[in-house]
């Protein structure tokens, strides 16, 4: 399998009247086109991690890496407006709440427009057609329709399902879903990430699925990586997260209530080691 | 309007037609209910400026016939005007005279308040403009980009330059433009509107000096009238722009921090076009009542800037005719001040609309 991201020893940190905050300690992981879960609680740096791949952490917050590495270009060395090329046509992210997410101002077509014309310039006709097979391929009804409507008109599981329609519409490689399902119903949810992955499966692309869910993770994804307070604690396959052998993975499953529960408490997480943090 | 049901999306397929009819029958009330409430709003302003003329403790009676005046002639004079009758017939004239222009006469003046005010006003409405206009061409740029430059050198020298206008008095910074940019460069006219020997060669159609001088085809004059308006304009379109720099930044700073700004980033967009298209777009509905608000201060007219230039504006006409009592006119300067804040308040509400998708 190719490697198609690349990171080693990568640390973000933002600095405070207290000094600087590291929220990612030096983290490593490789990813091929697989889909590659990284789960953790409020705080754990995940949502960071997958910023940072994407040098959106903006000044006065601070990245270093000993590799960060997409199909063979470092992307420590690219410039701004490199990156910009990177952006979108070749790593996308899709953001977690589409009420937020999406420019109000502007309608659902013109904003996938976007994604499209600013890689690549194309005929009128052309994108406006790839505009509805996008819409479609995410299973919008009535595409033509609700290209011309407005973020507020839309409900929540549409409007992200248009924004995985606007992330992929210039194909990208590495798509980076960042709780792309937390603002929605539980009901939406599976239907949302049944999208990404088969979209991420056809397409044979790389896909970092960022979420709190354990779940949910180790239904959609390949590959587990169990992040706590900015480190990696565990990385497992995700049958084998049953198997998980860190205490702090051992206590989140633990944590979770099963469907012929016979235990009248669930357990808490025990913290004390992470005390002061 | 939302209170009726919405059968086009109920139905499958409304047919096209329907939903265009129905469309411009939402334009037709949109325009009526706008109509109504200007009028409304107007009526309203009409009686607070009855009122104000009745409570205040001066004697309309007294100003027109002196106070030497016999009781009979005092009475003749008083039910001559009206007085006698109950207040709502009063009121019924008042409003009945001001819809058809008579805004009754000036004492200081001894003119017709409105051919006074018809005089005034477009003075004070072309340095305004102008005002305004060099308050939101610069303003609006320097917010965006001491936003887009958080903490730089140039945003703390706009955020200094915001702080001047709002510290520094009118008239000082008139009296200092007047004696730089005139007295000793000469780069400028010097006060009033016009060079005296271009004085009253126009005959007023709009009383905008810049529009009749156009009309009337005279060059000279065209560019002698904004040689006498750039220094005040500007001052003025100093502090506008203050204000309008400082809240363009805060709403700046605001959208900038939102996640669609981050969703532009994420999908490859230049810097620019976030700046432009992503972050200022949605601001422009703050902004325009920011604009319209410091537009309709403008046209309040400055009294200062007016008395430092000798601008024949309506801040001067209202001071001198309140010092004199002049009730006539006071009431009518400040009806028509009250209709144009009316009037821009209304345009922004369209602005609005036009602008945001979420209003409509």
């Amino acid at each position: 399998m190719s490697t198609l991201l690349k990171v080693e020893n990568l640390r973000v940190s933002f600095p405070t009247h207290r000094g600087r905050v590291e929220v990612v300690k030096g983290i490593s992981f490789a990813l091929g086109r697989e889909r590659l879960g990284i789960v953790g609680e409020s705080g754990s740096g995940k949502s960071m991690t997958g910023r940072a791949i994407l040098k959106l952490i903006r000044k006065p917050g601070l990245v270093t890496a000993d590799k960060l590495e997409f199909e063979g270009i470092d992307l420590r060395a690219q410039s701004e407006k490199q990156m910009r090329s990177v952006r979108g046509a070749r790593i996308s992210m899709v953001m977690q709440d589409p009420k937020y997410s999406l420019n109000p101002v502007m309608t659902v077509g013109e904003q996938i427009a976007e994604a499209l014309v600013t890689h690549q310039k194309l005929p009128r006709r052309e994108i406006e057609a790839r505009i509805i097979s996008m819409l479609e391929a995410v299973r919008i009804n009535e595409p033509q329709r609700v290209a011309k409507l407005y973020p507020h008109e839309v409900s929540g599981g549409m409007g992200q399902r248009i924004m995985i329609a606007m992330m992929l519409i210039p194909e990208p490689e590495l798509l980076i879903a960042d709780e792309p399902t937390s603002a929605l119903d539980v009901s939406v949810q599976a239907q949302v990430l049944d999208i990404i992955d088969d979209l991420v499966t056809r397409k044979g692309m790389g896909l970092i699925l960022i979420s709190h869910d354990l779940n949910l993770v180790s239904r959609y994804c390949d590959r587990i990586l169990v992040m706590n307070s900015g480190t990696v604690v565990e990385e497992c396959a995700a049958g084998e997260l049953a198997n998980a052998k860190h205490p702090y993975t051992r206590g989140l499953l633990a944590a979770m209530p099963t469907i012929n529960e016979s235990r009248d408490e669930l357990p808490v997480l025990d913290r004390t080691q992470w005390a002061g943090t | 309007m939302s209170m009726e049901p919405q059968i086009g999306t109920a139905v499958p397929s409304p047919s096209p037609s329907i939903g265009a009819g129905k469309r411009w029958g939402r334009r037709v009330q949109a325009v009526i209910s706008f109509v109504v409430t200007i009028f409304l709003t107007f009526l309203g302003l009409l009686a607070i400026t009855f009122f104000i003329g009745r409570v205040i403790p001066i004697d309309p009676v007294l100003a027109v016939v002196g106070d030497r005046a016999s009781k009979a002639v005092y009475e003749a004079a008083r039910v001559s005007m009206g007085l006698d009758q109950p207040l709502y017939v009063q009121f019924v004239q008042y409003v009945g005279n001001v819809l058809s222009g008579n805004f009754g006469m000036s004492v200081s003046t001894g003119r017709p308040v409105i051919a006074d005010i018809s005089r005034f006003f477009p003075a004070t409405l072309e340095m305004a403009t102008i005002g305004i206009l060099i308050g939101v061409a610069l303003g609006v740029p320097l917010g965006v980009i001491a936003a887009s430059r958080q903490g730089s050198w140039l945003d703390q020298i706009i955020r200094v330059v915001g702080l001047l206008g709002y510290s520094v008095p009118a008239f000082w910074l008139g009296l200092v433009g007047l004696a730089l940019f005139y007295a000793r460069l000469r780069w400028v006219g010097g006060p009033g509107r016009l060079d005296i020997f271009y004085d009253g060669l126009v005959s007023p159609v709009t009383g905008l000096l810049l529009i009749d001088s156009l009309i009337a085809g005279d060059i000279d004059i065209f560019w002698n009238a904004i040689n006498h308006l750039l220094l005040p304009a500007a001052v003025l379109g100093f502090f506008s722009l203050a204000y309008i720099a400082r809240m363009t930044r805060s709403f700046m700073l605001d959208q900038l921090s939102q996640e669609f700004v981050t969703t532009a980033r994420v999908k490859g967009v230049p810097e620019r076009v976030v700046i432009w298209r992503h972050a200022f777009n949605p601001i422009r509905v703050p902004l325009i009542t920011v604009i319209a608000l410091s537009y309709a201060a403008l046209l309040e007219g400055s009294v200062m800037i007016e008395t430092v230039f000798s601008w024949p504006g309506i801040g001067n006409y209202l001071t001198t005719a309140l010092l004199n009592a002049d009730m006539n006119a006071v009431l009518g300067a400040t009806l028509v001040i009250g209709a144009v804040f009316i009037f821009i308040n209304k345009v922004s509400d369209v602005l609005y609309r036009v602008l945001d998708p979420r209003a409509r």
